[in-house]
């Protein structure tokens, strides 16, 4: 497993070889609340960065999760259909939402380290 | 957020900040949305036990004058006439057009005074209004140093039998003065959340010393606005800006009952209300379109203004307030819809991001309401 990366839409990322699972940021569902409903793209889906294939909902908000990188979906976390409050619980570990398999090597360097994205997240 | 607005806080603001409040801007005020908790435990924990929820940005509104009576019901569907001192009652404000410019509380205080609690959002426009309307024998003025918290839940009347147990012996909408942890307090037995409760008015400059003697309790949780309107969608109640404004009439909200019946037609004291013709005529009439409940098979809420459909692809009008209901572990809403179709069972769909999200009709209130009533 490569070093967790953040984007700057509060997404995690860690990279498996070509294969990368994705997931929300504790700040991210702290902000969101009680998560009440997840919507996954299908296995198989192919995905290009920046396409808003996840839907959140919270008691609160509706906020949608864009596909940090090109790929296909390898597989989605089928636990958060009945328990979508796992990312509220652990959303880093248990609470993943998607894994991703990149069409090339991924380049995961234009993301932000923990450090970077903890300072990010102090000016939101 | 992009915007230079001040916002105004509440006397509970370091309270909110000490509990661990996450704050939004709610109409001009910094205002907890939630706790720590989150909004389902604090919701079910008010349904359970007890809820305390800082309403201090609504208006308090006192109208004092030998001519505040009759003033009043040249503006409200109501008759004061026979409510008795501490009674209150819930009324509109009407337009012209047979709208809705807020919704509110009034209690009478004496005979020559009233007690109005008022929107947040409406309070500004609600006080030039009635400066204006009511004669210059009529003093109207804005309860600046007043605070308003609400007590809400199976366990509220546990904690003022201790605090002050005078208060027990109310009914639901009946008033009383009292001291709670030595503050004088003017409280209602009434809330917004389909509880049974109290609504405290008491001073600015008290208000933490209350909210912390019935924080005191156990059984006592401090609740956000999040959880302050799931219960009261659950509870079938309007919130303004949502079910009512100034194009809906209380008739087509489902609120006949709140027009007294001396203000009805062929009746003593029938009309002379802003809109009284248009409001009294869907009385008797037919209305074209009516509030209903709308329940979903799954938990992710349709919210506010989401399209609504026949099942064969008609309009069918949009919903007004939608939220994750704790009760039903489902999304609940409010809507208006066109009134063939607001039969209970109807089904109907929602369009949601593209989708289609079955609902059906059903009677409101979600939740039956538990007031205090003998």
């Amino acid at each position: 497993m490569s070093e967790r990366k953040y984007t700057d839409q509060h997404e995690w990322l860690e990279a498996d070889g070509d294969l990368i699972t994705v997931g929300i940021t504790d700040f991210a569902q702290s902000e969101l609340g009680d998560i009440v409903f997840i919507e996954l793209p299908e296995v198989g889906a192919a995905l290009s960065a920046g396409d808003e294939v996840i839907v959140i909902e919270s008691v609160k908000a509706a906020g949608e999760v864009g596909s940090p990188l090109n790929g296909v979906v390898e597989a989605v976390n089928e636990l958060l259909g009945d328990a979508p409050e796992t990312v509220n619980e652990d959303p880093v570990g248990a609470g993943w939402l998607i894994k991703v398999r990149t069409d090339a090597a991924p380049d995961l360097s234009g993301f932000m380290d923990e450090a970077a994205y903890n300072s990010f997240t102090e000016d939101c | 957020m992009a915007t230079t607005e001040v916002l105004l806080t509440t006397p509970l603001h370091s309270l909110h900040l000490e509990l661990g409040a996450k704050m939004v801007p709610f109409a001009g005020y910094q205002m907890p949305v939630q706790y720590p908790a989150g909004i389902i435990q604090e919701h079910l924990h008010t349904r359970q036990r007890a809820g305390l929820f800082d309403v201090s940005h609504m208006g308090q509104l006192l109208v004092t004058g030998e001519a505040a009576a009759a003033g009043l019901e040249s503006l409200l569907p109501i008759d004061l006439d026979p409510l008795p001192v501490n009674q209150q009652r819930y009324t509109l404000f009407t337009n012209d057009e047979g709208g809705v410019l807020d919704d509110l509380m009034i209690c009478r205080r004496s005979e020559t005074q009233f007690l109005l609690v008022v929107n947040a959002a409406c309070k500004t426009d609600d006080l030039s209004y009635l400066q204006n309307y009511l004669s210059a024998e009529n003093t109207v003025k804005m309860l600046e140093d007043r605070a308003l918290l609400a007590l809400q839940g199976p366990g509220s009347v546990a904690v003022m039998s201790e605090l002050a147990p005078s208060l027990i012996a109310l009914q639901f909408m009946q008033a009383a003065e009292c001291e709670i942890a030595g503050v004088p307090c003017f409280v209602t037995r009434s809330g917004y959340t389909g509880e049974d409760g109290f609504e405290i008015s008491l001073s600015v400059d008290c208000a933490e010393t209350v909210a912390r003697a019935l924080l005191a309790f156990d059984s006592v949780m401090m609740i956000g606005l999040g959880a302050r309107d799931s219960l009261r969608l659950e509870a079938g109640l309007c919130l303004y800006g949502h079910e009512l404004n100034e194009q809906i009439s209380p008739v087509e909200a489902g609120l006949s009952w709140a027009i007294a019946r001396s203000r009805r037609s062929g009746e003593k004291k029938a009309g002379g209300f802003p809109g009284s013709e248009r409001i009294l005529q869907q009385i008797t009439g037919a209305e074209t379109q009516k509030r209903v409940g709308l329940l979903s098979q799954e938990k992710a809420p349709i919210r506010a203004d989401t399209e609504l459909q026949t099942v064969t692809g008609l309009p069918a009008g949009k919903v007004t307030s939608g939220a994750y209901s704790p009760a039903f572990e489902r999304a609940i809403a409010m809507a208006y819809v066109p009134a063939k179709l607001a039969q209970p069972g109807t089904q109907l769909n929602a369009l949601v991001r593209g989708k289609l999200r079955a609902l059906e009709v059903v009677e409101l209130p979600f939740i039956a309401h538990r007031y205090q009533q003998n």
